[in-house]
């Protein structure tokens, strides 16, 4: 069997995944599981997209959520106030999203390591602390939707149905993204990034122009997950958009996973969603699902830091042919 | 109006003092052993809630309550730095970040649990003194001079004890330290117990004049954050600069502007400095 199978082989592995997900709501019929369904789904979304950045690439970007944010404001912007449609919105934030990935990435690309960690943390507080003075969003109170305008989609519960669709589709077409990326030369490249930047230059790698690249692409996903969430949520204020903590849950998921691979954000972000959700629900637990989290991620730092889909190709060699 | 220029100018320098101390403990760990400890925030917190229950609890005076917050942050410190970071103290930035935000995260969970997210105060009133026409509240004056005092304390001890010689030199060259001898990994320990100490100290001023809940180190470990990239990170001395120079910004910003986007500046001056200065504004090593 040729390379190729096998590369075809890991593709339909993490689409089957995303599938799967993605059509349990539909076949049972429940409306409770397609929330559960699109909360996780989301979360594949955000972590694969950042794992183009972080994985691939080798940048740790602690701020991701910047962009989630910044595209959710400015599709939910473009519906409430300009009377667009949910599809055009949803392009709007996410080329908001990618146009500030591109200059900020012109900026800060060329710090390197923990600087460029902190620089991201940084610009997510310095945008939400600057929408939280910006009178056309709203300002601390943010924006609400006029119920009326599901009405054009025949109803808040068709309106519900429909984004659920939107976001099945934005899954599937991130996963084959990142699978691009995984397997393209343009991928290579970032991989050699990775490794050591210095050496991929020399090599001819155009590390900025490749790096930036990076970052739009793992930008523009999470700037249109952003217009569709807050759409569906019909309400957005600065705390909501742009919380700290949801950045460094992404990297929690592409950790748990397996960070630089197709299937492992999507493994990580299902299983991470699944486990807070029962940590959520769980009387006992309810409360301690920060510090159980915590616990968690300091077990994989310390004991597994390459990831489930890492330690199994670490562990069985035969596996690294199609899974990636 | 000149005279609420310059009470808010003295507030705000007060106010600078502390901040530049809990920005010390993120600049000495981050300086010695390239960490970025984002526990920071929640063992700030912590400080904070030591100081409150030794002295509402107990009936400790809150300046003594300080000192034992002072040693159970070393001792804090020192165990978050054998369980948490020791393993991972050589592998990539990210492991370090990781590992330290999961400390928060599980100080954080547990504090919520046990504390609430009930605001509360310390109820410790010292009244204010007059210096010509302003007024200075005494618990900010105070706790600006202990902060000058802890400063200057560590400068000392970094400067003249044997301890503090072994810090200097595991931050010079770690591999040549060792074979000259120095005990690296219980330096290490140290300095991120230091580094813990000066946090819970730091939370411990701050709770004397400000209310507080376990989720208030946030606010103050971006401060840290700030003002360590304006004084140098892994540059002490200057973090008690860069802490003057917020002080300053915070303020003399409500002057002109909204209070609210104090913020705003700070952080577009935080990235601009990441990005023009990256060992600060005055050098720093490197």
């Amino acid at each position: 069997m040729s390379k190729k199978f096998f590369q075809h082989a890991s593709l339909w592995l993490s689409l089957g995944t995303v599938l799967v997900i993605g059509l349990w709501p539909i076949v049972t019929h429940n409306a409770l599981n397609r929330e559960t369904a699109f909360t996780v789904l989301s979360a594949v979304a955000l972590a694969s997209s950042l794992n183009i950045l972080l994985g691939y690439t080798g940048y740790v970007s602690f701020g991701h959520v910047v962009f989630f944010g910044f595209g959710g404001y400015v599709g939910f912007y473009t519906i409430n106030v300009l009377g667009w449609n949910i599809w055009m919105a949803m392009l709007a934030g996410g080329l908001a999203a990618a146009l500030l990935a591109y200059l900020l990435g012109v900026a800060i690309l060329r710090l390197r390591g923990a600087y460029f960690a902190l620089a991201t943390i940084g610009i997510n507080e310095a945008v939400r602390a600057f929408i939280n003075n910006f009178a056309p969003f709203g300002g601390p109170t943010g924006m609400t939707l006029n119920f009326k305008i599901y009405k054009a989609y025949g109803g808040a519960m068709h309106a519900l149905q429909l984004v659920f669709y939107i976001m099945v589709g934005l899954t599937i077409i991130v996963t084959i993204l990142s699978y691009w990326v995984r397997t393209s030369k343009f991928g290579l490249g970032l991989l050699a990034i990775r490794e050591d930047e210095d050496a991929a230059e020399v090599m001819g790698v155009i590390t900025p122009s490749a790096k930036n690249w990076a970052f739009v692409l793992s930008a523009i996903i999470p700037g249109m997950v952003g217009a569709i969430y807050f759409f569906k949520n019909g309400t957005i204020e600065p705390g909501l958009a742009f919380p700290l903590r949801t950045s460094i849950e992404m990297i929690v998921m592409i950790m748990l996973g397996g960070q630089g691979t197709v299937l492992g954000p999507i493994l990580g972000a299902a299983g991470y969603e699944t486990m807070r959700d029962y940590l959520l629900v769980s009387p006992l637990f309810k409360n301690l699902q920060l510090a159980i989290s915590g616990v968690l991620l300091l077990l994989i730092v310390l004991f597994i830091p390459r990831g489930l889909v890492g330690w199994l190709r670490q562990r069985y060699p035969k596996v690294r042919r199609w899974l990636i | 109006m000149m005279d609420a220029l310059i009470r808010s100018l003295i507030d705000g320098l007060l106010l600078g003092f502390v901040y530049g101390i809990a920005a010390m403990g993120l600049t000495l760990i981050w300086g010695v052993m390239n960490v970025i400890n984002l526990s920071h925030g929640s063992l700030i917190a912590l400080g904070m809630f030591s100081v409150y229950y030794l002295f509402v609890g107990l009936g400790i005076h809150p300046y003594i309550a300080l000192v034992l917050t002072a040693v159970l942050g070393l001792i804090f410190g020192v165990i978050i730095y054998f369980i948490a970071v020791h393993r991972v103290i050589n592998a990539p930035e990210l492991s370090t970040l990781l590992a330290t935000y999961s400390v928060n995260m599980m100080i954080l969970g547990i504090g919520t649990a046990i504390f609430t997210t009930t605001p509360r105060n310390i109820p410790l009133d010292l009244g204010s003194i007059q210096f010509g026409e302003t007024v200075v509240t005494m618990t900010r004056l105070i706790a600006a001079v202990i902060s000058v005092g802890v400063a200057v304390g560590l400068f000392l001890f970094l400067k003249y004890t044997r301890p503090g010689r072994y810090i200097r030199a595991v931050t010079d060259n770690r591999d040549a330290a060792e074979i000259v001898g120095v005990p690296s990994a219980q330096v290490l320990a140290l300095t991120f117990g230091l580094g813990t100490l000066l946090a819970a100290v730091s939370g411990g001023l701050i709770a004397t004049f400000f209310p507080f809940t376990i989720l208030s180190g946030e606010t103050y470990e971006l401060k840290s954050f700030v003002i360590g990239v304006l004084g140098g990170l892994g540059n002490p001395v200057g973090s008690l600069f860069g802490g003057l120079i917020l002080g300053l910004i915070e303020g003399l910003v409500p002057m002109a502007m909204p209070t609210t986007w104090t913020p705003v500046l700070e952080f577009v001056l935080f990235v601009l400095i990441l990005l023009v200065a990256p060992n600060g504004l005055f050098g720093g090593e490197e």
